[in-house]
């Protein structure tokens, strides 16, 4: 486990724990009181925006030849706003409070393969409320990686720089199947029988956005047909490259720290405050980075704030960095090269077995797949 | 024609697979809010005072032109309708469709009384539509909704009773019958607080001055008119228990109206306001995803959450629109509405009509 104490930060006492966890929730509660139109404003006029790139880019793909590099740029971006800034950030119910049922966390969907209603489990609960406790997270590691010293080695990780590639490059079907834990139905931790509604949950949506991008609009295209496919495969897995990117910043650079779950037993606000912002990282950047990163670039202030609109990341990090100055806290920082050198290394080091825990791993075979055992 | 077959093409599985996950309504609504495939949006065309007394809240009658979407309504039914009143936010709540039945895409009006709603900001949609609202202000709606309705064959004769607001059902049943030329007897009966507050004030004089088989009585309680009973039933309408009755107002007037008809058939109701009668006391109310618990209080699910601090999703707040429907995961509720008490595991329940009795967990 990368401790506390491993990436240089001190632990905090338990008073310093409750009015750090006071600093942070005053903050929440300042930005709640002051939401409004600007924050609607900005959000109407993203969509706008997605809409009229993906418009533009299934339009372009009627002009041969020197349509097709704008088309596929035009629909990356679409997907790209529709996925980060509009889909996760509404999904996490950060714009239920203006009342329309289009940016509602229960009713939107988005445009890629996983279904609203199985992410927003695994996501939300599950990977928000247990960030970086190692057995509790799935997505330390999603079951599939090796990212943390206390995930067990087995010669099957030897493969992880091949499949960090993979699911960087399918990252919409690696996020979709996700939920179905198959690394824990493999260790027999889970039966078929759980996973039967969120199968049909995928399958349903699978199919619908294979018929729309590889049937439908190719098929619109007529002759240019396989332009168009090939064209549209192309901006998805643009897409996945991309949010991989920004994902894997999020959380595996090198700094952030992970915790046991002892260390989470009966956890105060104050100490899950602490653990998310040890717990990520963020990218530094323009205002387009930001906002084509779905200002998940502030992952540190989206754990702290999951649900406050994203667009107000920014102003926060000056505050939580002054917060963090005070208590003597490492604010986690850097330039995408930077965090993504860090999150490549990590990568490379787990894929082989520890130096000195070597032995100690070898005496207990694992499973294939076993992933993130507590 | 050609707007028909437009029409069709919008609303065609094609369509909606090339839409998907999105739909095509939400990219037809960025060139123009008033094209739809399926949903149902709205101008105001006119804003009409109906009462304007001094120190009596404003009542407007205010007039829509729905997109072509509108499948049109039938007399008592009611409309979800929701209005970006200002700060970024949209507040929905339920009114009574007041004009004649109308057809597909055919104007409707909504009648309203201004009055606070601490659950909206920064208006309450009431005020809003009376104050602020001007012509050309974008409405969404849902369609007509409700079985508060007068069925295809009138019978020959019919009673009505209404209180306060809930005139308007019963204001648009009276115009749609005199507009289908009903030639049975309609008894009409309306308690309202004084006169000077009268809703359609000028409607009801022309309908008591011609007749026309509207037996019409209007009682103002502040001049001392008596309440709803059996006795002044029985005075008004002889073997009133046996002449087809739709009745729509605040909860103590559907009491009454219930106990004086004593669960004969012949008595429809519609609440113009959930009834305000507490529920149970006692138990623990959980709120089991934000970890938070209260002492049951016998109010609301939705009333309890919202004073433990929480801000759970709500609408019409009287179990119409359903935007508050959350998972109990367990406990038994009981339906303020119809009085049904249920306890199944895992149930979806609008916690706006639901109060606990005893222990009781919820998604919140």
């Amino acid at each position: 486990m990368t401790s506390v104490e491993k990436t240089g930060n001190r632990r905090l006492s338990p008073e310093e724990l409750e009015a750090f966890g006071a600093e942070m929730e005053a903050i929440r509660q300042r930005i709640v009181a002051d939401l409004g139109e600007e924050d609607s404003a900005y959000i109407y006029d993203i969509v706008k925006k997605q809409r009229a790139f993906e418009l533009a880019g299934r339009a372009l793909f009627y002009l041969p030849v020197i349509g097709w590099v704008p088309a596929v740029a035009c629909l990356s971006i679409s997907k790209i706003l529709d996925n980060m800034e509009i889909g996760h950030n509404v999904m996490h119910g950060q714009y239920d409070w203006m009342g329309d049922p289009d940016l509602n966390s229960r009713m939107f969907d988005w445009d890629t393969m996983a279904p609203a209603e199985n992410w927003k489990y695994g996501h939300n609960y599950m990977h928000h409320t247990f960030t970086n406790i190692v057995g509790k997270d799935r997505d330390v590691g999603y079951g599939i990686l090796r990212m943390d010293e206390d995930q067990k080695w087995h010669p099957y990780y030897l493969g992880n720089p091949l499949y960090a590639f993979l699911l960087m490059t399918f990252f919409e079907w690696g996020v979709a199947m996700h939920d179905l834990e198959v690394d824990e139905l493999v260790a027999g931790r889970r039966t078929w029988a759980e996973n039967k509604e969120i199968g049909a949950r995928i399958w349903r949506k699978v199919k619908k956005q294979t018929l729309k991008d590889y049937v439908l609009f190719p098929l619109l295209t007529g002759p240019l047909a396989p332009l168009t496919f090939a064209g549209n495969f192309t901006a998805n897995i643009i897409r996945n490259i991309w949010t991989f990117n920004i994902i894997f910043c999020g959380h595996f650079p090198a700094g952030v720290a992970s915790f046991s779950q002892e260390e989470c037993e009966d956890e105060t606000q104050g100490h899950w405050y602490y653990r998310q912002l040890l717990g990520s990282a963020n990218i530094t950047g323009s205002r387009t980075f930001h906002i084509m990163s779905g200002n998940l670039s502030h992952q540190i202030e989206h754990h702290l704030f999951p649900d406050l609109p994203a667009r107000r990341y920014p102003e926060i990090a000056e505050e939580v960095r002054e917060i963090c100055e005070r208590y003597g806290l490492a604010y986690n920082t850097g330039p995408l090269r930077k965090q993504l050198f860090g999150v490549f290394k990590k990568i490379c080091k787990y894929a082989l077995p520890d130096r000195k825990s070597e032995a100690a791993a070898a005496a207990e075979p694992t499973p294939v797949l076993e992933g993130v055992a507590a | 024609m050609a707007l028909d077959l437009g029409g069709r093409i919008l609303r065609s599985r094609t369509v909606a697979a090339l839409a998907s996950p999105h739909g095509i309504d939400r990219y037809l609504t960025q060139i123009n809010p008033m094209l739809a495939a399926h949903e149902v949006r709205a101008r105001i065309t006119d804003i009409h005072p109906e009462v304007s007394a001094p120190g009596a809240p404003r009542v407007a009658t205010v007039t829509l032109q729905p997109t072509s979407t509108w499948r049109g309504h039938r007399a008592g039914q009611h409309v979800s309708v929701g209005i970006d009143t200002g700060e970024g936010r949209r507040t929905t709540r339920v009114f009574t469709v007041s004009n004649t039945e109308s057809k597909p895409g055919e104007p409707l009006t909504i009648t309203v009384r201004a009055h606070e709603d601490e659950h909206a900001t920064p208006y309450s949609i009431s005020k809003f539509l009376t104050e602020r609202a001007t012509v050309g202000t974008l409405v969404h709606l849902s369609q007509a909704e409700g079985d508060f309705v007068l069925p295809d064959r009138v019978p020959e004769h019919i009673v009505l009773i209404s209180g306060g607001s809930g005139i308007t059902p019963v204001m648009s049943m009276l115009r749609s019958l005199q507009r289908r030329t009903h030639r049975g007897k309609v008894t009409f009966l309306h308690w309202a607080p004084s006169a000077d507050r009268q809703i359609f004030a000028d409607e009801l004089d022309e309908i008591r001055r011609q007749g026309h088989g509207v037996d019409l009585h209007i009682m103002h309680t502040s001049d001392g008119a008596p309440y709803l009973s059996p006795a002044l039933l029985e005075k008004l309408v002889p073997g009133f228990r046996e002449v087809p009755t739709w009745a729509c107002g605040p909860a103590s007037l559907i009491e009454a109206a219930q106990a004086a008809y004593a669960g004969t058939e012949s008595l429809r109701v519609e609440y113009f306001k959930p009834p305000r009668t507490a529920g149970v006391a006692g138990g623990e109310m959980e709120f089991a995803r934000t970890g938070k618990s209260v002492a049951n209080d016998g109010a609301t699910i939705l009333d309890q959450a919202e004073a433990a601090g929480l801000t759970p999703e709500s609408g019409c707040r009287m179990g119409i629109c359903f935007s508050c429907v959350t998972n109990k995961s367990s406990g038994r509720v009981r339906n303020v509405l119809t009085g049904e008490t249920s306890e199944l595991p895992d149930e979806q329940i609008r916690i706006c009509v639901s109060t606990p009795e005893g222990d009781c967990s919820v998604d919140l």
